[in-house]
């Protein structure tokens, strides 16, 4: 299991526990063509770091089956269903564990034929190294292209290349380098960010575990200490918080909980919050764990929120900060790798899961399909198994995302066929889709598609304005808001003037409540409204107000009135939370 | 024999001081155990939300020990949000029959018990019909049968990926049919952490919220969390006979084999299963850490002292797609 059972003796074994107990984990995937060796590798790998338990060993020593040259065939401690074996492939992600003194690992053993690209994505989407075989007597191959591609198409920034069989090259420097100057080519044409190459030969154990003295002249690490050292990606607590709400966990009248894992961020008690699809502002009361609250905590921990304010939230909604908000929207484009032997096909319904939420999807068109061999961008109009594409898609409820690019967990999605229930699709959303571009989409038939109705939530309506609503009094400048009305209508928000005089007290505020409940930015130009009612409006737009007539230090000149009732506006939109936040701090 | 409360007891006695918090978080990234915790609960919240009706699978043993201590985390302060079923082939040893009938009741947790009685009735034993007949009537039947009776969609287990080499392919959410069988071909992929829990009727999944920790781990976590384990997990004179090459505890004599005497050895047992199928080793651990300690020095696989997974190369498998864990 581990390899310090030696060092327990002079280090103190509660020592030897705490370290053990603090290691951090380091999940990877290995690629590499059929017959470079990934197996073998794998074996060696488990085999030298004392992964591997005698009596498998013993029962791989045993085995009628050695395709191997030596007296061990390593690969048959990795390959592990009976069809495998008879047929000497992998044909299905397997899942490894190895630790060393240093650092846990998961590997992820994905095959890497043609037709099991598939197999590569599930293993690379939850892995933060990659480690992709080339064969050192053959070069790079298309395969290695296609795999480093996969690797950086699910979000891999760590690959190291290990170039095997160098045995059968005699261990000569000048093969390797041919291949490691290819290689750094490829990834920096894919924007791989780091890149380590090895020579190895898997069989013999050279440079795999321990240093090789036939190749002297190569001076990096050997793939175990590449694996041992390599920065990790530090957990991203500066990033926005982001909380999909996973269940509600209310076990009395007195407690109600929204228990998830936190996908990106930080959070502490008393940090404000905004929930999705509501809008609706709340603030952190505290941070619930079996083992206590906590001060903090940040992406990646299961943890449970209590909210200030009693808000309604289920299953599928999302907690993140108001500095900057994902993106709300039915509409988003994605790369798609496509599971399934039946083809992905434009328009018809699927069945979408993302974060908590699940819904229903359609494809509207797909952009391009990449040539995995050669990176080429062909048209397409479906998607066969294997295959990966870019494409437009369409849910029947907004989701709330973020570029898979900046967040794997708020970027990544399945699809689902709702007929034979199979997972035949896999997702990395790359933004939203703008209006525009889907102009020409065909009619929508979508009301058709059947299922109980879902009440319109208010989030949805301000997703699709793109703004939350807003009130801007100008109380008696009707000149003005007219002007503004026309100008804020043409940039495309939805927006309306009320001056009538007699709209006071009561009868304003349940006004504007209808307008705030349409997402509508209020104009107001009539006469002249109490301190009371002005508080009653702000609270009810959550403070998204301006008062132009009533804040003494704003300027009655009326570019300059323009200008900020520009600026509040801009600040109503969803991209634009962020400033809006500033300039009520400021 | 001890009994499960002073089970509770023991431990904090013989650790007085000794366990070593894991830091709630650390500065940069989770540490191992907490991000498999962290992982473990997000699987079980998942699937309670997600199936009508989960059930938890609960063996008594270690593995069992730690999902259910993930599960009172993951729905904390709430209670566990389904049942608990032991499948029961009343071949087992006492001490976690005395366990099961305390500890999950201590912490509020709802237990089903369930055995194939009419399989015993007609006299099923694993000395008379072998492991492979055995297993398959009062476990795997018995487990099947619970299954329908209670209309569970889901069942959680405790399997580790590192158990066993067919396990290594086994996904979190692992898809079986109306026959309860698993069809290693038709495994739904399974990326990042989202799973598709879509079933048509018959039709359940066993989710496998443990299937990234090591034993190793679930060794660690042990320790940290101070979690109550069965005492045959600790080392102790016992009277024990030679079999097979196994080391056999023997509870009473109705247990011996013509021609057996017992002896007495300090052991303990790696894993817990039924008393004739479940070898023992030879052991001085008697603490968590000592377990540990004699863990990382072994060069054995914990499975090895089942007779179950010998029977014929492969056997696992061949067991997995019936229906059996
Ligand atoms: N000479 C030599 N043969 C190797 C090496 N690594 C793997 N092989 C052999 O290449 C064949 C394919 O290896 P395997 O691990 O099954 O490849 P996989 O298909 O990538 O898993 C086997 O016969 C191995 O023994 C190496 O470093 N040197
Ligand atoms: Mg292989």
């Amino acid at each position: 299991m581990i390899s310090s059972a030696q060092n327990t003796a002079y280090e103190g074994f509660s020592a030897f526990l705490e370290r053990n107990m603090n290691t951090d984990l380091l999940r990877f995937t290995t690629a590499g063509s059929v017959d470079d060796g990934k197996s073998t590798l794998i074996g060696r790998l488990l085999h030298d770091s004392k992964a591997v338990y005698e009596d498998q060993l013993a029962s791989v020593k045993k085995s009628r089956i050695n395709r191997s040259t030596g007296p061990v065939d390593f690969s048959l401690l990795t390959d592990g269903l009976r069809a495998e074996r008879e047929q000497g492939i992998t044909i299905d992600v397997a899942y490894r564990y190895f630790a060393t003194p240093r650092r846990k690992f998961i590997i992820a053993d994905a095959p890497g034929h043609e037709q099991y690209t598939r197999n590569m994505a599930t293993g690379a989407s939850t892995a933060d190294l990659a480690v992709i075989l080339i064969d050192g007597t053959k070069g790079l191959l298309p395969q290695t292209r296609r795999h480093a591609f996969i690797a950086s198409l699910l979000g891999i920034s760590n690959v190291l290349a290990a170039v095997n069989k160098m045995d059968l090259a005699e261990y000569r420097e000048d093969a390797f380098h041919k291949l490691q100057d290819d290689f750094l080519a490829l990834a920096a044409q894919l924007g791989i960010a780091s890149v380590q190459c090895v020579p190895i030969s898997a069989l013999e154990g050279d440079n795999v575990v321990d240093r090789s003295r036939r190749m002297p002249w190569y001076h990096g690490p050997t793939l175990l200490e590449h694996l041992e050292t390599v920065p990790l990606p530090e957990r991203d607590s500066l990033q926005s918080f982001r909380f999909p709400v996973q269940t509600v966990i209310r076990p009395d009248a007195t407690f109600r909980g929204f228990a998830g894992r936190i996908a990106s961020g930080a959070i502490h008690p008393g940090d404000p919050l905004v929930a999705l699809p509501s809008g609706r502002r709340t603030r952190v009361r505290s941070i619930v764990t079996y083992d206590g609250e906590l001060p903090q905590a940040s992406s990646s921990m299961s943890v449970t929120l209590q909210l200030d304010e009693e808000i309604d939230l289920s299953r599928g909604d999302m907690l993140v900060s108001p500095g900057r908000l994902p993106k709300v929207s039915r509409k988003f484009h994605a790369s798609v790798v496509w599971l399934h032997g039946t083809p992905l096909e434009l328009g018809r319904t699927y069945l979408v899961k993302h974060t908590a939420r699940q819904t229903k999807i359609r494809a509207l068109r797909i952009r391009h399909r990449v040539n995995v061999n050669t990176l080429a961008e062909e048209p397409a109009t479906r998607l066969e198994m294997n295959e990966i594409g870019s494409v437009d898609f369409e849910t029947h409820v907004p989701l709330f995302f973020d570029p898979y690019s900046s967040n794997r967990t708020m970027g990544s999605f399945i699809l689902i066929d709702s007929a034979t229930n199979a997972t035949v699709g896999a997702g990395m959303i790359q933004e939203s889709v703008a209006a525009v571009q889907l102009a020409e989409e065909p009619e929508n038939e979508f009301a058709a598609s059947g299922g109980p109705a879902i009440p319109v939530a208010p989030g949805e309506r301000y997703a699709r304005h793109g703004h939350f609503p807003g009130v801007v009094l100008l109380e008696g400048r009707s000149a003005l808001a007219e002007r503004l009305e026309r100008f804020l209508f043409d940039v495309g928000l939805e927006v309306l003037h009320l001056s009538r005089s007699e709209f006071f007290g009561d009868a304003f505020v349940e006004t504007v409540r209808v307008a705030r409940a349409a997402g509508v930015i209020v104009l107001y130009s009539g006469g002249a409204l109490s301190r009371e009612t002005k508080d009653r409006i702000a609270l009810e737009f959550d403070n998204r107000f301006l008062d132009v007539a009533g804040a003494p230090e704003l300027p009655f000149d009326e570019e300059q009135a323009v200008r900020h009732v520009q600026a509040f506006a801009r600040s109503l939109r969803f991209v634009d939370e962020q400033s809006r936040i500033q300039q009520k701090v400021n | 024999m001890t009994n499960a409360s002073e089970v509770l007891v023991r431990q904090s006695e013989l650790e007085p001081g000794r366990a070593i918090k894991m830091g709630t978080f650390a500065p940069r990234r989770l540490n191992h155990l907490r991000a498999l915790e962290s992982e473990s609960i997000h699987i079980l919240r998942e699937a309670a939300a997600e199936f009508a009706r989960p059930v938890m699978l609960y063996s008594i043993g270690k593995d069992s020990s730690v999902m259910l201590r993930l599960a009172q985390k993951a729905f904390f302060p709430g209670r566990i949000p389904f049942p608990l079923l032991h499948v029961d082939t009343s071949y087992k040893f006492p001490e976690m029959i005395e366990f099961r009938d305390s500890y999950p009741r201590q912490i509020g947790a709802e237990l089903i018990v369930h055995k194939n009685q009419e399989a015993l009735d007609a006299g099923a034993n694993p000395y008379s019909l072998g492991t492979q007949k055995c297993c398959g009537l009062l476990k795997t039947k018995s487990l099947l049968d619970a299954l329908a009776e209670g209309a569970f969609d889901a069942a959680f287990g405790g399997a580790r990926r590192d158990e066993e080499k067919s396990r290594a392919k086994e996904r979190i959410y692992s898809f079986r049919d109306s026959l309860g069988q698993w069809n290693p071909k038709n495994q739904r992929p399974e990326l990042w952490n989202i799973f598709n829990s879509r079933l048509d009727r018959g039709e359940s999944i066993r989710v496998f919220p443990l299937s990234n920790w090591t034993e190793l781990d679930v060794w660690l976590y042990i320790h940290a969390e101070q979690i109550p384990i069965v005492p045959l997990y600790f080392a102790r004179e016992r009277d024990v006979v030679f079999r097979n090459g196994s080391i056999v505890v023997i509870d009473s004599p109705a247990q011996l084999l013509p021609g057996e005497k017992t002896q007495r050895l300090k052991c303990r047992m790696r894993s817990l299963g039924c008393v004739p199928c479940t070898g023992a080793i030879r052991s001085d651990a008697d603490t968590v850490p000592q377990i540990i300690a004699e863990m990382v020095s072994f060069r054995r696989s914990e499975r090895e002292n089942r007779a179950i997974d010998h029977d014929e190369e492969g056997s696992m498998e061949l067991k997995k797609r019936e229906g059996y864990f």
